[in-house]
């Protein structure tokens, strides 16, 4: 007792020039977010100050009215919104059931299907943009959804790409449900989608909310394919189009620029707030396992 | 991998006992030939988006570099034609491609080293400290982590500003008088140091965090165990704390090589496509202009292909650092 007190002692100003050096660097790790949101609310004349002040005393909502008032501003964040949660529900479902299929059933070329998907992983997508604007070209020929200028240009591909992390991160998720409960499921007579769909399922939904963290970020962050596919049809157009407006030859409208970058980072923002405590056991679960 | 954790002879190792109905029963065969058909079903959906999604494109990119694909072939007004390894020859030859590539390589090793640095320095500083000081420097990382690639990079290029950014002021303030309107992207290797700083702002989170929670999981006893033996900081961290984070470890090393290489969006968005004269392009952004901005497909396919081959040479590196560890897939 008196040792771990005696050490407790000699630990403290390490510990509190820890806490300290935590606290800067929080400081320092939040300043642009701080600094965005500031500078969204300022007034026009003290963005473009030479004296910028880390403060505002007359706080105006000048910038996000312009954001706002833009034309189509509501239509491209509700394009943004709707891709991104087609791809999350379209993607959760799929890697659910693929990761279901890897973690719970021995068959042949299992080893092999995970070394694809782990490997499919690191293909780069912006190198893909070329064949891939070809291929929806094409497809927007017989399936009219999903050609080019279409939303589902952008939510198709983004489904591909999110799937091979997401299965390979809720296999953590599944494979923690333990195979006794297969069993009994099985001796009460429960079907086999039973199981998977009304006890399976609840249970690795945490997982599932975790691994749509980045689904969802793929797709809201977007910029690539939603900068090449949507080409002439604008209304088609999602945020990131949105906040390009704001750069100009003659100079950037900033004010402009950050109110669209706080709009746009905040449904990420509070995404990330709620599911943060499953994303750090989840991530734990899918690296350890 | 570790022996008899795969059969393989197709076997579902899960097999209820329900499904034992004993050697001659006539369902039997049946229920087993249906289980084994069942995986392949859960996996159709997966299988069908990523070969027509993932699979055809890639093998249309590699066919692509093989082909002269300009504008002209796009519109359908020449046909395309068959060239061999002409396109690589091309672009080997230019000297930009390798000047790139170098860039792309050095650029991305800074990214990974500073980016783990940063992450596991602060995954150990947070189990140091209290409860308060924790929770103001996760959710300040969640903030940057969720901070999509384009916002990120615009309010950064904000921040740097030469004209209303308070960094230069901050700069000029401490005594640095030579950062009074110096503007960042205009140097090649400032522009460079710009994107990095954001690379690693909004990437160390994700090191951080995981490392974070694989110390944590680290059991106290066996800590507690190696104190008591009368092991040293340094030691304890060498012997018990680095080898069992070590898959951790290989896992963030490895997600930060594949992030880090394929930057598209910072460098795009800070240097207005890949900087003055093309001085801060990278592999992704250098195919993407070959493609798109001079229509020169068969280029930009080419480079494609180089990107997935070194990609996959790091692929192939990772999979024998988890087989050498005995990590079961």
């Amino acid at each position: 007792m008196s040792r771990s007190r005696a050490r407790l002692r000699v630990r403290r100003p390490w510990r509190l020039l820890a806490e300290a050096t935590a606290l800067l660097v929080a400081a320092v790790v939040a300043f642009p977010l701080y600094w965005m949101v500031l500078s969204a609310f300022k007034p026009e004349g003290e963005i473009q100050s030479t004296h910028p002040r880390p403060w505002t005393t007359s706080p105006s909502l000048d910038s996000f009215r312009r954001v706002f008032q833009q034309e189509d501003f509501g239509r491209y964040f509700l394009n943004s919104l709707f891709v991104a949660v087609v791809v999350v529900v379209a993607s959760a479902l799929i890697a659910f059931l693929a990761a279901t299929a890897v973690t719970r059933f021995r068959f042949r070329f299992r080893t092999t299907l995970l070394i694809m998907f782990l490997v499919a992983q690191m293909v780069p997508i912006e190198a893909l943009t070329i064949p891939m604007f070809f291929l929806m070209r094409d497809l927007g020929e017989s399936v009219p959804g999903i050609g080019l200028n279409t939303l589902g240009s952008l939510i198709v591909p983004h489904i591909a790409f999110s799937l091979p992390f997401a299965i390979w991160m809720l296999r953590g998720f599944v494979k923690a449900v333990p195979e006794s409960l297969e069993e009994a499921a099985h001796l009460d007579g429960a079907s086999r989608s039973r199981f998977l769909w009304q006890i399976l399922f609840p249970l690795v939904f945490p997982g599932l909310v975790a691994t749509s963290v980045f689904s969802f970020i793929s797709a809201w962050n977007d910029f690539l394919f939603a900068k090449s596919f949507i080409i002439s049809a604008t209304e088609n157009s999602t945020l990131p189009m949105a906040l390009l407006v704001f750069f100009k030859d003659e100079g950037n409208d900033w004010g402009g620029i950050m109110a669209g970058s706080t709009v746009m980072t905040l449904p990420v923002l509070v995404f990330f707030v709620l599911v943060q405590r499953r994303l750090v056991s989840g991530l734990g679960g899918a690296v350890k396992d | 991998m570790s022996p008899g954790t795969t059969t393989k002879h197709g076997r579902p190792r899960a097999a209820a006992p329900a499904h034992r109905r004993g050697p001659g029963g006539g369902g039997a065969t049946g229920a087993r030939r249906r289980r084994a058909w069942t995986p392949w079903f859960y996996l159709a959906p997966a299988l069908v988006v990523l070969a027509g999604l993932l699979v055809y494109p890639i093998y249309q990119l590699g066919l692509i570099s093989f082909l002269e694909y300009t504008q002209a072939q796009v519109s359908g007004g020449e046909p395309t034609t068959f060239q061999g390894f002409a396109n690589y020859s091309q672009l080997f030859g230019d000297s930009q491609f390798w000047e790139v590539t170098t860039a792309t390589l050095v650029f991305a090793a800074v990214c990974v080293v500073s980016t783990l640095a940063v992450g596991c320095a602060l995954a150990v500083l947070l189990t140091r400290v209290r409860a308060l000081p924790r929770l103001a420097l996760m959710l300040a990382a969640l903030g940057a982590w969720a901070t999509p690639g384009i916002t990120g990079s615009t309010v950064w290029v904000f921040l740097f500003d030469p004209d209303y950014g308070p960094v230069n002021k901050a700069l000029v303030w401490l005594g640095l008088s030579g950062f009074e309107d110096y503007s960042w992207t205009y140097d090649r290797y400032s522009a460079f140091a710009l994107v990095l700083l954001e690379v690693v702002w909004c990437s160390f989170p994700f090191v951080m965090v995981t490392v974070y929670a694989g110390i944590k999981a680290i059991p106290e006893e066996v800590l507690e165990a190696a104190s008591l033996d009368g092991a040293s900081h340094w030691r304890t961290w060498r012997s018990v704390m680095a080898p069992m984070l070590r898959p951790i470890l290989i896992v963030v090393t490895i997600q930060s090589i594949i992030w880090d290489f394929k930057i598209f969006t910072q460098i795009y968005v800070m240097t207005d496509g890949g900087g003055i004269a093309g001085q801060n392009l990278t592999l992704n952004v250098y195919a993407y202009q070959k493609a798109f901005a001079s229509s020169q497909y068969s280029l930009g396919s080419a480079i494609g292909v180089v990107m997935l081959l070194i990609l996959l040479v790091v692929t192939l590196v990772y999979l024998r650092l988890l087989r050498r560890q005995g990590e079961e897939l």
